[in-house]
């Protein structure tokens, strides 16, 4: 199994894309592209999990290292665990899914679908990789394309939109790569030369004062991406401008990338810092849960409640993070899963009424489920799935989380945990009145009536996250299984670290 | 002796062949065509870029005044590739302009002399070099004849650049007084770090902080590049300041080693306000090669930064900075050259709705701009990322920081070009552009050398190889 080849699917795709002569064309490459992709991760697994059966219990499988800069010590070097197999997975998915929802681009497709699958190798670089170079190198490759396809293909203030967000997240790969140097000089040195290599720092002790100060940078950096309060002011804004598929990507993979970072990165590699930090980003998240699911109450776009809502649902990954107990880890990471699949629904489904009905603004719709019952089933799904129904993927992630939490001792954490449980109510509150009153009644605009209902590419999209959110929620085993022996070894370096975790 | 001294200056005999044929070409011929000069001018030009490669070898001529190896001739190469890319660039331009020979004997001349700067073993023959590398440039930026911001320019051109150089030479009497010699490899024995040598050193780095357009020297650049035909302004903001950077690598390095805790404090201060500096101004800025003059001041912030450590793997990224910024700068330049030859157009606004008839263009334009501002998978994101690596292994991660901070500035006024590119809605787009053939390759290699200078680890590894010699 040669893990370059996730990267370069993708790549040779979007430049696939760039040699075709029409709209048609790039469609169906991008999708033959992105759905060769899915099935190769989907291969990834399958060997994956036959290696672990096997007995193979190294950390990371089907490494593969190259020098790609021996004079600084910076290596191509790709590698993966469960971990990272569950967001390859849930990249592949999103991804095909994305193409799907956008097969009526008109305008400059070829444009947009390159940018897109830029985006997404990117994506898949940065969850292979072992080195910290590599890395960051794919961290920023996938945000400029978003720039480019909010500003382009957006709608609504989308200039303003796309360079706020350029910006925010590119200070925030800033902050991460003045960590990421210090990280570097801090490494051990053998004959001469720094590491950027992720296991090989890990085995070796940064000092606790640099942890000290490289801890809060590489999790604020990363965390800019996952919406950490207060810098998710990007995410409301970015997220409503952007084209459907954009959104989809922007939510469900983009922001993961961010609790990816803080987990794998600031958290493993500088467990003293993650632990004395950690009231800090128990505190932030903890507001941003609850100030995600408030401010979204106060919404009337679709767009917006979501955007708003995937604050606060964030806040769950983070607040994970933060609690620093191997359950609320596994519950973290199965939340990054669960909510980028149920996000990406969410915003293909708003993204199919918003083409038909030419508003998002709930006063305006109504009686829906009458003129397009299958797109609108969809978007309950969604929304049920988001205020953490059971049987659904977001009940299991947001229930691990709160029982790893309630397992960190400590009034404050107790607190906290309560206070981030509460936070369900109101987004029953808010889930349960956008939903109704778009959906329930009489229709409200006579052209509602005679719009069409989903086609066989949103359909295809819509069912495939559906499976995906569908089967974590019934069998939450599959994902928790592939993902529990690595947050184990995260957790071995965090408690090596930190006495009294466990 | 005779074949020595053929060899180790092989390149200043060639570039002087090409300006003797040239200049006899002006002499003894009526009635020019200016297509065939120029394809002819751009393939001796050529000719003298792969001749950089072959023949090289180190050693020293006239005791020690002027001396090679193989970084420098890595160095001159880069400068030639530069020249010949401008020259690729210039041709739309050229082609109807009345002067085209005078063009070419005054730009081959300043590439001499920075030929003869970069190999100056002794502060007379640098100081040779640099006049004759920064003289005829006033005249170059005059060129555009009809033009009274380009006169304009030229007179401000020569006038800062006298004044560096008096102080530049001022600092060197200073230093001959007190060590007694002007050769480089004897003068390091006679550096006490005595008050007189201290203050001899900053005339020096002053007359070459003005050379490099760092603030607080920096002011003459902004109407300079505006003022100066744009195939000038490209070669001003690239290889006449390489050529700077390569001599105050190796003076830096070698000379004055045994000052280095002064002058990475210098540095310091320069490095800080020429980022800044640089950035704050390029956004206010509505003309386009405005804009890149104060682009190109912050990049050199970045440049100084990786010198600042004082390390091979510092002059390296330096090097190495210098090939991207030289493919990524000349890229975005070729694409406004040929906008101001075929449009006439040279401000921001002009660019809105740029993609509508010209799609390559605004993607070479793009590209170019993205490398600048340092955003992967473009070599610039290497370069910028190496340099300040090696900035950051001094540990002053206050530096660092405005450095990187700094990086995010830049994106936004980068940003707000592609915007007008590819957003901005305009009523009257540029026209769809033909260019010349020879501009067209000169883009095309300016993208594949910043699509793959990064990915071609390679270079890198064989400049950092060069370099530990």
């Amino acid at each position: 199994m040669n893990l370059s080849l996730l990267i370069l699917v993708p790549l040779l795709t979007a430049i696939a894309v760039l040699f075709c002569s029409n709209s048609t064309q790039v469609k169906w490459v991008s999708f033959i592209g992105s759905l060769g992709q899915l099935g190769l991760a989907t291969y990834t697994m399958f060997a994956y999990m036959g290696a672990r059966t096997g007995g193979n219990t190294s950390q990371m499988l089907f490494e593969s290292r190259y020098a790609w800069y021996p004079a600084l010590g910076i290596e191509y070097y790709v590698g993966i665990d469960g971990i990272s197999i569950a967001m390859l997975m849930l990249t592949a998915i999103v991804v095909v899914a994305g193409v799907l929802v956008s097969w009526n681009i008109k305008r400059l497709s070829k444009e947009f679908f390159f940018l897109l699958l830029l985006l997404s190798v990117g994506a898949y670089g940065f969850f292979i990789s072992l080195d910290l170079f590599t890395m960051f190198f794919f961290l920023e490759v996938a945000v400029i394309p978003k720039f480019l396809l909010i500003g382009i293909w957006g709608s609504g203030k989308k200039e303003y939109s796309a360079m706020k967000l350029a910006l925010m997240l590119m200070s925030g790969s800033a902050l991460v790569l003045i960590g990421l140097l210090c990280l570097y000089f801090n490494t051990t040195a053998i004959n001469g030369k720094h590491t950027f290599d992720l296991l090989q720092i890990a085995h070796q002790h940064i000092p606790i004062e640099a942890q000290r100060f490289i801890f809060p940078l590489m999790f604020v950096g990363f965390g800019v991406f996952t919406a950490l309060f207060p810098f998710h002011t990007w995410v409301p804004d970015g997220h409503s401008s952007a084209p459907t598929a954009a959104s989809m990507f922007l939510a469900g993979i983009s922001m993961k990338l961010g609790g990816y970072g803080c987990l794998r990165v600031a958290t493993y590699l500088m467990p003293e810092a993650a632990h004395e930090y950690s009231w800090i980003i128990i505190l932030l998240s903890t507001i941003a849960i609850i100030y995600g699911a408030f401010a979204t109450l106060m919404q009337t776009d679709l767009k917006y409640i979501n955007a708003y809502s995937s604050v606060s649902h964030c806040g769950f990954i983070l607040f994970g993070i933060g609690m620093l107990t191997q359950t609320a880890i596994t519950g973290a990471v199965m939340q990054m899963v669960s909510h980028g699949l149920m996000t990406a629904l969410f915003f293909g489904a708003i993204g199919m009424i918003y083409e038909r009905t030419h508003t998002r603004m709930v006063a305006q719709l109504g009686g829906l489920l009458k003129a397009i019952p299958f797109i609108i089933t969809v978007f309950v799904i969604a929304g049920l799935c988001s205020l953490g129904l059971p049987g659904f993927s977001g009940f299991v992630a947001e229930m691990t989380v709160f029982m790893g939490a309630w397992q960190r001792s400590g009034m404050f954490n107790h607190v906290a945990t309560v206070l981030a449980c509460a936070s369900i109510v109101v987004t029953a509150v808010y889930i349960l009145r956008a939903v109704g009153s778009s959906v329930m009644g009489p229709i409200k605009n006579q052209e509602f009536v005679t719009i069409p209902d989903a086609r066989w590419n949103e359909k295809l999209a819509s069912g495939l996250l559906i499976a995906g959110i569908v089967v974590i929620g019934i069998a939450p085993f599959l994902l928790n299984g592939l993902i529990l022996p690595d947050t184990h070894v995260i957790m071995d370096n965090i408690s090596r670290g930190v006495v009294g975790l466990k | 002796m005779s074949i020595d001294f053929l060899i180790l200056m092989k390149s200043e005999m060639s570039l002087t062949l090409i300006i003797f044929i040239l200049l006899s070409l002006k002499v003894f011929t009526n009635d020019k065509n200016h297509v065939a000069l120029l394809n002819l001018t751009n393939i001796l030009l050529a000719a003298n870029f792969v001749f950089g490669f072959f023949f090289n070898a180190s050693g020293e001529l006239f005791n020690g005044m002027f001396h090679t190896n193989n970084v420098i001739a890595l160095e001159k190469n880069i400068l030639n590739l530069g020249t010949l890319i401008v020259s690729l660039q210039a041709f739309d331009w050229l082609k109807n302009h009345k002067h085209l020979l005078e063009f070419y004997v005054l730009l081959l001349t300043t590439l001499l002399g920075m030929d003869f700067m970069i190999s100056s073993g002794n502060f007379l023959m640098f100081f040779l070099g640099l006049e004759l590398s920064s003289i005829p440039l006033a005249a170059l930026a005059n060129l555009d004849l009809e033009k009274r911001k380009s006169s304009e320019a030229a007179m401000k051109m020569i006038l800062s650049s006298a004044f560096a150089s008096c102080i530049t030479l001022f600092g060197i009497s200073l230093l001959y007084g007190t060590t007694g010699t002007l050769n480089f490899a004897e003068m390091p024995k006679h550096l006490t770090g005595s008050e007189l040598q201290l203050f001899s050193f900053i005339f020096i780095f002053t007359g070459f902080a003005f050379k490099l357009s760092a603030v607080p020297f920096h002011l003459w650049t902004a109407d300079v590049y505006e003022g100066a035909p744009v195939p000038v302004t490209s070669y001003l903001s690239v290889i006449s300041k390489g050529s700077i950077v390569f001599i105050f690598i190796s003076v830096l390095f070698t000379l004055f080693r045994s000052f280095e805790g002064m002058w990475y404090n210098m540095l310091y201060l320069t490095i800080v306000l020429t980022i800044t500096i640089g950035n704050l101004f390029a956004i206010r800025q509505n003309n386009i090669k405005r804009f890149l003059a104060f682009s190109s001041i912050a990049q050199v912030g970045y440049i100084l930064l990786g010198l600042s450590s004082g390390t091979g793997a510092g002059a390296t990224s330096a090097i190495y900075f210098l090939i991207v910024y030289t493919f990524s700068n000349l890229g975005a330049f070729g694409v406004i050259a040929l906008v101001s030859a075929h449009a006439g157009k040279e401000e921001i606004t002009d660019y809105k709705g740029f993609y509508a008839n010209n799609p390559t263009l605004s993607w070479v334009l793009t590209i170019s701009l993205f490398s600048l501002a340092g955003i992967p998978p473009t070599a610039g994101f290497f370069g910028k990322m190496f340099l300040v690596t090696a900035g950051a292994g001094k540990g002053n991660y206050v530096l660092v920081t405005i450095a990187v901070m700094n990086m995010v500035v830049s994106l936004y006024y980068y940003l707000r070009i592609v915007r007008s590119i590819f957003m901005d809605k305009n009523e009257t787009p540029i026209a769809k552009l033909k260019g010349s053939n020879s501009i067209k390759l000169a883009l095309a290699v300016c993208m594949i050398g910043v699509v793959v200078t990064g990915f071609a680890t390679g270079l890198f590894e064989n400049i950092n190889t060069l370099i530990g010699k």
